[in-house]
C-alpha cells in the first residue's frame, strides 16, 4: 500500500518556503513507515528544540527563514537552557549560543514556552480520541494511556514538521485496531499497602517496560486510582525501560473500563503474574550505587515536578536545612505558583536548588564528581542518571529522599511488596 | 559480487570499505556525531568508525533522536559512504531526508536481505545511483 496524498498535500510540498520542506519531510516518513495517506492532527507537543549539535539548531532557522509556523496548539518539551534563571547551566559555548539560538527559533515558529516534559499537567490536554503527534516518551505515554488520545512516538524533526503542516502519517497507534491490549500485567498479588506507597508505580513501570517492551497490556489488580502523579512516574519509568508508548489499567485509564473491553481477543497472548520478588528485584534494579555511608544529591522531577509534587516535598523538609542539594526540575507552570505564595523561596532557603524549562540528565547542572552518588525517587532518573551524569545512583522514596538529603547520608525505610 | 538492492533514499552514490555491523545499533549514545565513532560499549565493533564507510546495518534500536544524530554525522562529514539496511528505519533515515532538505550532500541508503551482508564482509564495496551494491574482490 503506497502513500497517496491529496491535491491540497502535493501542493504544498511542492513549495519552496518552510511548509513545503515540512510537507516534505511529513510524507517522505509516512513512505517509509508504510502509512496509506496522512491524517489531521489536534496539536503537537515538540520534543526537537533540545539541542544536540549545530545541526538541529540550523534546521529550525532555516524553517523560520521559510516563514513557516505551526498550525495547530504546539508546547516545548526542555530545552538544554534554564531560561528562568532559577539553576545554573554548566555548557559552555559555543554550545550555549546555539542552544539559545535553538530555543528561539523554535519560539518563532509559534510554539508555546512550556518548556517541559509534563506538558499535560501545563493545561495541554488533548481529547478522548483525538489524534495528535507528540514527541518525549513520558510525554507520549500518558497522551496514549491517560488521556486516551492518540499518538506515535514523534522525534526530532518529525514533530516540528507534523506542526506546521497539522499532518501526521496514519499509521500505529492512530489506528484503533493497534491499541489493544495483548497481554495481561496482573499486580493483585501485592499488598494493597504497597501499591499504595509512593515507589509502587516507579517501581511497577520500570518492570512492566522490560517484560512489556513495545508490546501492549492491561494491567489487572488495581482497586484503587492511584492519582494523575502516580499514572505519571508509571508511564516515564515502562517508557525508559522499553519501547512502550501506550499502557492501559483496567478500571482506571479511559480505554479500559474493564478487562474485556480492551483485550484485542477473547484470551490475552500471555499473562504476566506480578510476585513480590520480581517487584524486590525491579526495585534493586534501579539503583546502580555500591552500598555507601554518604550521598552527593537528590534530584527529584522527571517528569517535572507537578505543584501537588512540591506541596509534599515542602511538608517533608518541615523547614530543615538539606545537608545536600535536592534539584527539584520542574515547569513554569508549577514555577508560577511557587512564587505566588513565597514557597519558592522557602524551598530555596533549605538548600533546594529548583530547575525550570530543563533537568539535570540533558544538561550539566551538578557538578561533575568522580564517584558521585545521587538518590532519586523517579524511575526515569534511575535509569538515565548513570549514563548521563557519571552519577551511581540511589533509587528511595521521597521521604527517603528528603531524610538522606538532611542527614547526607541514605535513609531507606522497608517497603514490602 | 554484485545484488541490485532497493534506494530507501536517494543520495550520493558511493564507496569505501565495507563496516558490516553483527549487532543491532542505537545511533543515539552509540555512535558519536562528532567523530562517527561507534561509542556502545557493548556492542560488538564498538570503536570502529563508521565515517567513510559502507555501513550494513542488521537493525536498528529505535531512539527518537537517532534522526539527530545521523543529521549531525552529515553535518560533520562523518557519514557513513552509504548505508545498507535491511529494512527501513524511518526514524534514522529522516536524518538523512532532512540533511538533503538542508542541501547538504547525503549518502545513499538502500535495503538488502541481512543475509547478504556476508558476502561484502572484508571488501571495497561500491553503491552505485541505480542501487547495485558491488564488492570488488
Amino acid at each position: 500500500m503506497s502513500l497517496v496524498l491529496s491535491p491540497e498535500e502535493r501542493a504544498i510540498a511542492a513549495g519552496r518556503d518552510g511548509a513545503g520542506m515540512a510537507m516534505r519531510i511529513v510524507a517522505e516518513s509516512a513512505r517509509l513507515l508504510g502509512a496509506p495517506r496522512l491524517i489531521p492532527i489536534a496539536s503537537t507537543h515538540i520534543d526537537g528544540a533540545l539541542y544536540h549539535g549545530d545541526s538541529g539548531t540550523l534546521f529550525a532557522e532555516k524553517l523560520v527563514e521559510g516563514g513557516a509556523k505551526v498550525a495547530v496548539r504546539s508546547t516545548l518539551n526542555v530545552g538544554a537552557l534554564d531560561l528562568m534563571g532559577c539553576s545554573h547551566i554548566r555548557l559552555e559555548e559555543p554550545q550555549r549560543g546555539m542552544a539559545r539560538r535553538m530555543m528561539e527559533a523554535y519560539r518563532k515558529l509559534g510554539c508555546e514556552q512550556s518548556w517541559t516534559c509534563a506538558p499535560y499537567q501545563a493545561g495541554h490536554r488533548p481529547a478522548l480520541g483525538s489524534d495528535v503527534a507528540w514527541g518525549e516518551s513520558n510525554a507520549v505515554v500518558f497522551c496514549n494511556s491517560v488521556l486516551g488520545a492518540r499518538t506515535n512516538r514523534y522525534g526530532d524533526f518529525l514533530d516540528i514538521a507534523c506542526a506546521i503542516t497539522a499532518r501526521a502519517p496514519d499509521y500505529g497507534l492512530h489506528r484503533t485496531e493497534n491499541r489493544r491490549a495483548r497481554l495481561i500485567f496482573d499486580v493483585s498479588r501485592l499488598s494493597p499497602s504497597f501499591l499504595a506507597s509512593e515507589i509502587a508505580w516507579p517501581v511497577l513501570g520500570s518492570l512492566y517496560g522490560r517484560e512489556v517492551g513495545n508490546a501492549i497490556a492491561v494491567v489487572t489488580g488495581v482497586t484503587d486510582h492511584p492519582g494523575e502523579d502516580a499514572l505519571k512516574a508509571f508511564g516515564a519509568a515502562a517508557a525508559s525501560s522499553g519501547a512502550v508508548g501506550l499502557f492501559h489499567i483496567a478500571g482506571v485509564t479511559p480505554e479500559a473500563p474493564d478487562v474485556e473491553a480492551i483485550l484485542a481477543g477473547p484470551e490475552p497472548e500471555a499473562v504476566i503474574r506480578v510476585t513480590p520478588a520480581m517487584v524486590a528485584t525491579a526495585r534493586a534494579g534501579l539503583s546502580t550505587a555500591a552500598a555507601t555511608k554518604t550521598i552527593d544529591a537528590v534530584a527529584i522531577g522527571s517528569p517535572h515536578l507537578s505543584h501537588a509534587e512540591f506541596d509534599n516535598l515542602e511538608r517533608l523538609i518541615a523547614g530543615r536545612w538539606l545537608a545536600v542539594p535536592i534539584y527539584a526540575c520542574t515547569g513554569r507552570h508549577a514555577l508560577a505558583l511557587l512564587e505566588q505564595d513565597g514557597q519558592r523561596k522557602r524551598l530555596e532557603a533549605s538548600g533546594v536548588v529548583i530547575v525550570a524549562d530543563t533537568c539535570v540528565v540533558v544538561t550539566p547542572i551538578m557538578p561533575d564528581l568522580a564517584g558521585g552518588v545521587l538518590m532519586t525517587n523517579s524511575g526515569k532518573f534511575a535509569h538515565y542518571a548513570p549514563g548521563n551524569t557519571g552519577y551511581a545512583v540511589l533509587y528511595a522514596s521521597l521521604a527517603d529522599c528528603v531524610e538522606s538529603a538532611v542527614l547526607g547520608k541514605p535513609v531507606f525505610t522497608d517497603i514490602a511488596a | 559480487m554484485s545484488a541490485r538492492a532497493e534506494i530507501l533514499v536517494p543520495g550520493k552514490a558511493g564507496e569505501g570499505d565495507a563496516l558490516v555491523l553483527t549487532a543491532p545499533i542505537s545511533f543515539w549514545g552509540g555512535v558519536d556525531p562528532r567523530t562517527g565513532r561507534i561509542a556502545d560499549v557493548r556492542h560488538p565493533q564498538h570503536g570502529e568508525v563508521i565515517a567513510g564507510r559502507v555501513l550494513f546495518l542488521p537493525g536498528t534500536i529505535g531512539s527518537s533522536s537517532a534522526s539527530a544524530v545521523l543529521m549531525e554525522l552529515v553535518h560533520n562529514g562523518r557519514a557513513p559512504a552509504a548505508l545498507v539496511l535491511h529494512e527501513p528505519d524511518a526514524i534514522l533515515l529522516l536524518g538523512l531526508i532532512v540533511a538533503r532538505e538542508m542541501g547538504w550532500e547525503t549518502p545513499m541508503a538502500v535495503r538488502l536481505e541481512r543475509g547478504a551482508f556476508d558476502n561484502y564482509r572484508g571488501a571495497a564495496v561500491t553503491v552505485a545511483s541505480d542501487g547495485a551494491v558491488s564488492a570488488a574482490v
